[in-house]
């Protein structure tokens, strides 16, 4: 199986899916959907050995060859740890998700397809290495993420999130596109191994900068960091397998990729380093406080799930410090990097698990209101037993994964005092304060989650449901990922070296040429002497304590304001924009067709005389006239006394017979300027023409001149001004037509060939009928077009005159 | 609405022949000489406009009992199997071929593939004109 | 006589415009007549209006004037028909259901869009 059909897979069994939901009801449209996820996972794994030793596999696809735009897959450790995990969560997702959703209820068709897509589409993200397709596959994941979220779209809070995530990940795209261009400008490749190469070059360049705080840009609002986080507790109304697949275990981790993925090219500037970190750390102590505020279930983990994000992506901005020193400190500041990536997967493991509860717990009891749950243990225990593993693992105890990766977070902003540039010596304290703070709440939120819910009074009356334990398939994609969570505990180093490494190896090429370079060794005991041994003790300690007296606290969250929020700005702006495009559009789009024939010829005139003005197009050339017959003049006279008559006239009757002046006129012309054909025609069309008009005189209304009033004094002004524009713009560009010849005509082929090639004679109707006979054949398409369209107008109304046949007039 | 017209509808009788092989010469003559399917779909058309206007339209739509619809389709039809013909020859689309051939009457006449597309044409023109003027000429 | 027949084109353009632009249904559509004239003879002219012969082959004529605008303006004139035919269909049509021809009045709006 090739690379690019790999990643295309889920799309085409995206196609046959509503067909499927269609016509086979009895079965589950999921399990059909399962075998994806399944058989990518089984392709997946056979490149972990070869990843493992260093190599790395490549598959191009041309796609706008004559743009150099193509879809190049291209597999190192970091793209084959995210393919893993989404294609490993896709299948327990799936398979949660066909007990979660009702076949007979929901939608599945849709929801499978979008889930598909989405898979599509990350696949893509983290295997291209064309800026482009990486681009558009990243928008994908916007819009798949859109419609799942929206996918009961009979909510408005589902729209609303929806297209609040919508407009925030696509800004940020949009972003990200801009920085990837200048960076394809810079360094004249699309393609990023090509552009790590040149990253010593690249830095200095002007626009370097901004094409990082561009992709930055576009890598924060997808992984919903501050303070573009706004999103994601919002789009919390997706059904809960989508939240826990796209919204904490892979979409919102494609931001984390490409800033690993960038680190080669953007960490050499120092504005990356502190970016990166800073905005991780920030976001993480906001997430983290605002987390114990909520209520409701899925909003908690939205909340987690952002100050992790912030947690990894300061690890991944420490891990980049290690481009700017030199010696052992190169190996201190990568192992951030693999600490990054270590609670990546640990955060997929647990987070997943969590939601999937959160989901169990709403299907089971009807509510995801913290207030109104409690005491479930006792009746759910399967499920109190997983949330616990999950919790106690996002809180960082002991026996769970994350306790590991938590120690090495901490270990990581420690190392920040080897970091001697800027005077930082006095205040790199602040990283490890900032992190030890956000343990806390973490702490705090983690036990608040799982105590509240499962611990605590069981309340009855306040569920809408009576609650039970779940169905067993419903728990198997929880439990799968709990006892993951233990077991990456216990053999942490397996894992270390299996994913991790090859991970950590393609973020710092630079420090390790092969994943076995990178030589640490994840270990649960650090000795006494290990500062974040006691820092982790005091988080475990002043946690406890907080939690205790959760109720004293937690109404200083009341006391800041509501108005002032990121939330409320995102508010004021759409509705701003709304307004705006509406008073906009409305003062131009008038509805009356007069506007818009104003604006037409408006535009006419002005781009014409621009044209002419600039490029010196007019031309007067007054040699090769030919000469001027009296008779000639007679019929200009004729031409123009009918004109001005069909002008000034009021009666119907004399206006139509002076168009047939005109008409007639006209054909003398072409008599006079050797087109027999033409003259021919014009006279008998002109002959029906009359009679049509005269045909549909007496359903023809009496023509008022309406603007005849003194009062429309301006608007025949107006009329007649713009009339004389197009007017002199049309002579003018007929003198200069005619005064040069910029290309030979094909007339001259014509002349020669019509009687050897087409054998005729009369040159106009051979143009016709052989020469051009395609645009022969279109209108006489029109023309019986045109004459169904008169039938339909007429005949509908006689059917419904007679109300023998009924027709939709709206 | 009835007329009593007798000079101009007997006159009508007569001419309406004239221009009917009138129209059917210039577009026989329009692959060598001025015409064509469309002039001659049109002369056609402004013939049974001339009986339109002598006799009333019932009566012409009684002498001439045709569906322009029908006619239009038919004429449409022609033309792209015309054009179409050519691949089945593998030539490409709206290759035309002439030759010439002694008939019977006529002596040697050229016959040309596009003379068969100016028939669609003709008969298109003819239907859609015609189609038009009963419509709105029939409208109450 | 190519100057004086440009001039003769703008003014043909000049009151179709003109037309276009009134408020009145049937003077709208007469108006689309006399552009769909003022075309055909701006196609003729910027053809050049020299040459000899018409253009059917006869023996001993070289100067031939160029067919290739005449055919584009046979094809446009029988167009024009159909679309003439059409809107003025459509115009009366729409003046019975809506009962008027005034185009300021038969303007969609907010309530009727």
């Amino acid at each position: 199986m090739s690379l690019i059909f790999a990643i295309f897979l889920p799309i085409l069994v995206a196609i046959v899916i509503p067909f499927l939901f269609k016509k086979i009801s009895s079965i589950h449209t999921g399990w059909f959907v399962l075998i994806v996820p399944v058989v990518l996972v089984g392709h997946y794994v056979t490149y972990i050995s070869a990843i493992m030793d260093g190599t790395t596999y490549i598959d191009k696809f041309e796609w706008i060859p004559s743009l150099d735009i193509s879809v190049v897959s291209y597999i190192d450790g970091l793209s084959l740890l995210f393919s893993l995990l989404i294609t490993g969560i896709g299948a327990l997702v799936v398979l949660y998700s066909v007990f979660y959703l009702d076949k007979d209820r929901e939608k599945l068709g849709n929801f499978y397809v979008y889930l598909l897509l989405f898979m599509s589409a990350m696949l893509g993200v983290v295997q291209s290495d064309h800026l482009i397709s990486l681009y558009f596959f990243w928008e994908l994941t916007s819009i798949s993420s859109f419609l799942l979220i929206g996918y009961w779209y009979t909510k408005d809070r589902s729209r609303f999130g929806a297209l609040k995530s919508m407009m925030i990940t696509v800004f940020g795209g949009l972003m990200m596109l801009g920085g990837f261009v200048l960076l394809g400008i810079m360094g004249e490749t699309f393609s990023i191994r090509e552009l790590i190469e040149q990253a010593p070059t690249l830095v200095g360049q002007e626009f370097f900068i901004l094409a990082l705080v561009l992709v930055l840009i576009g890598a924060f609002t997808k992984s919903a960091q501050f303070p573009f986080y706004i999103w994601l507790p919002d789009a919390m109304e997706a059904p809960t397998p989508v939240s826990a697949y796209l919204h904490s275990a892979t979409m919102v981790k494609a931001g984390l990729y490409l800033v690993a993925r960038f680190t080669p090219i953007f960490a050499l500037s120092e504005v990356w380093v502190w970016l990166v970190t800073g905005v991780g750390l920030l976001t993480l102590l906001w997430g983290s406080f605002f987390a114990v505020k909520q209520t409701d279930l899925k909003a908690i983990l939205a909340f987690s799930t952002v100050s992790q994000l912030g947690l990894i992506m300061s690890l991944l901005g420490i891990g980049s410090i290690s481009y700017h020193v030199t010696g052992d400190l190169v190996t201190i500041f990568t192992f951030a990097s693999f600490a990054a990536i270590f609670h990546l997967m640990n955060h997929a493991t647990f987070k997943g698990s969590l939601f999937m509860i959160a989901g169990i717990v709403d299907h089971e009891t009807g509510t995801r209101d913290i207030r109104k749950l409690g005491g479930l243990m006792s009746l759910m225990p399967i499920s109190f037993t997983i949330a616990m593993i999950g919790s106690f693992s996002m809180a960082g105890i002991p026996l769970f994964n994350g306790f590991l990766s938590k120690e090495m977070f901490l270990d990581a902003t420690l190392s920040l005092q080897h970091f001697n540039v800027h005077s930082l010596e006095s205040w790199w304290m602040l990283f490890p304060i900032v992190a030890w703070i956000a343990s806390v709440f973490t702490f705090v939120y983690s036990l608040y989650f799982v105590l509240h819910t499962f611990r605590g009074k069981y309340k009855p009356d306040l569920l809408p449901k009576k609650a039970h334990e779940a169905p067993i398939g419903m728990l198997i994609s929880p439990a799968v990922l709990a006892v993951l969570v233990i077991i990456i505990f216990f053999v942490p180093n397996y894992f270390g070296n299996t994913f991790i490494k090859p991970a950590v190896a393609a973020i710092q090429p630079l420090a390790y040429k092969v994943p076995a370079d990178v030589g640490f060794h994840i270990k649960a005991w650090h000795g006494f002497d290990s500062i974040a041994l006691y820092m982790t003790l005091g988080v475990f300690l002043i946690g406890f304590l907080l939690y205790k007296s959760i109720a004293k606290w937690t109404p200083i969250y009341g006391m800041l304001p509501a108005r002032m929020s990121l939330n409320g700005f995102y508010d004021w702006l759409m509705n701003l924009s709304d307004k705006g495009a509406n008073r906009l559009s409305s003062s131009y789009m008038t509805g009356s067709i007069r506007s818009y024939l104003i604006y037409m010829f408006a535009a006419v005139i002005a781009l014409l005389a621009f044209t002419m003005w600039t490029k010196d197009a007019f031309v007067i050339n007054l040699t090769n006239l030919a000469p001027i017959q009296f008779f000639e003049i007679l019929i200009s006279v004729v031409l123009i006394i009918s004109t001005i008559t069909i002008l000034v006239t009021k009666s119907r009757l004399t206006a139509i017979i002076s168009l047939g002046a005109v008409g007639y006129t006209v054909a003398l012309f072409y008599i006079i300027f050797k087109a027999p054909d033409l003259a021919l025609t014009q006279l008998v069309i002109e002959t029906v023409s009359v009679a049509l008009f005269l045909g549909a005189f007496y359903h023809l209304p009496k023509m008022d001149k309406y603007e005849k009033g003194k009062e429309d004094r301006l608007f025949r002004l107006n009329n007649f001004l713009i009339a004389l524009g197009v007017g002199v713009m049309v002579s003018l560009i007929a003198i200069a037509s005619h005064s040069q010849k910029l290309v030979k005509s094909i007339s001259e082929y014509y002349k020669e060939t019509v009687y050897s090639e087409a054998g005729g004679g009369n040159i106009v109707n051979v143009i016709l009928v052989d020469y051009r006979g395609f645009d022969t054949l279109f209108e006489i398409s029109v023309l019986t077009i045109a004459s169904l369209g008169i039938i339909g107008m007429i005949t509908v109304r006689l059917a419904k005159k007679k109300g023998d046949r009924k027709v939709e007039n709206k | 609405m009835k007329t009593n017209d007798l000079i101009i509808q007997t006159t009508t009788k007569v001419v309406f022949f004239i221009i009917f092989l009138f129209s059917i010469h210039i577009f026989f003559a329009g692959h060598y000489t001025p015409g064509g399917g469309f002039v001659g779909g049109l002369v056609m058309s402004s013939a049974i406009v001339l009986l339109m206007l002598a006799f009333d339209l019932k009566t012409v739509r009684d002498m001439l009992p045709f569906n322009y619809t029908v006619i239009t389709a038919i004429g449409l039809l022609i033309s792209l199997l015309t054009a179409a013909g050519s691949i089945y020859f593998n030539v490409p689309f709206f290759t035309h071929v002439y030759d010439y051939f002694n008939l019977p009457l006529l002596g040697e006449t050229s016959i040309h593939t596009a003379m068969f597309f100016d028939t669609g044409v003709y008969l298109v023109v003819v239907g859609v004109t015609m189609n038009i003027i009963q419509m709105i000429g029939g409208d109450e | 006589m190519e100057i004086l027949m440009s001039i003769l084109i703008g003014f043909l353009f000049m009151a179709a415009v003109y037309l276009i632009l009134s408020r009145s249904l049937l003077r709208i559509i007469i108006g689309t007549g006399l552009l769909s004239h003022g075309t055909h003879l701006l196609l003729l002219t910027m053809g050049g209006l020299g040459g000899e012969s018409a253009p059917v082959l006869a023996d001993g004529i070289t100067d031939y004037v160029d067919p290739l605008p005449q055919a584009l303006i046979l094809t446009a004139i029988v167009i024009s028909f159909g679309v003439t035919a059409f809107s003025l269909v459509l115009a009366y049509r729409a003046y019975k259901v809506v009962g008027t021809d005034n185009m300021d009045l038969m303007k969609g709006n907010e309530d009727n869009d």
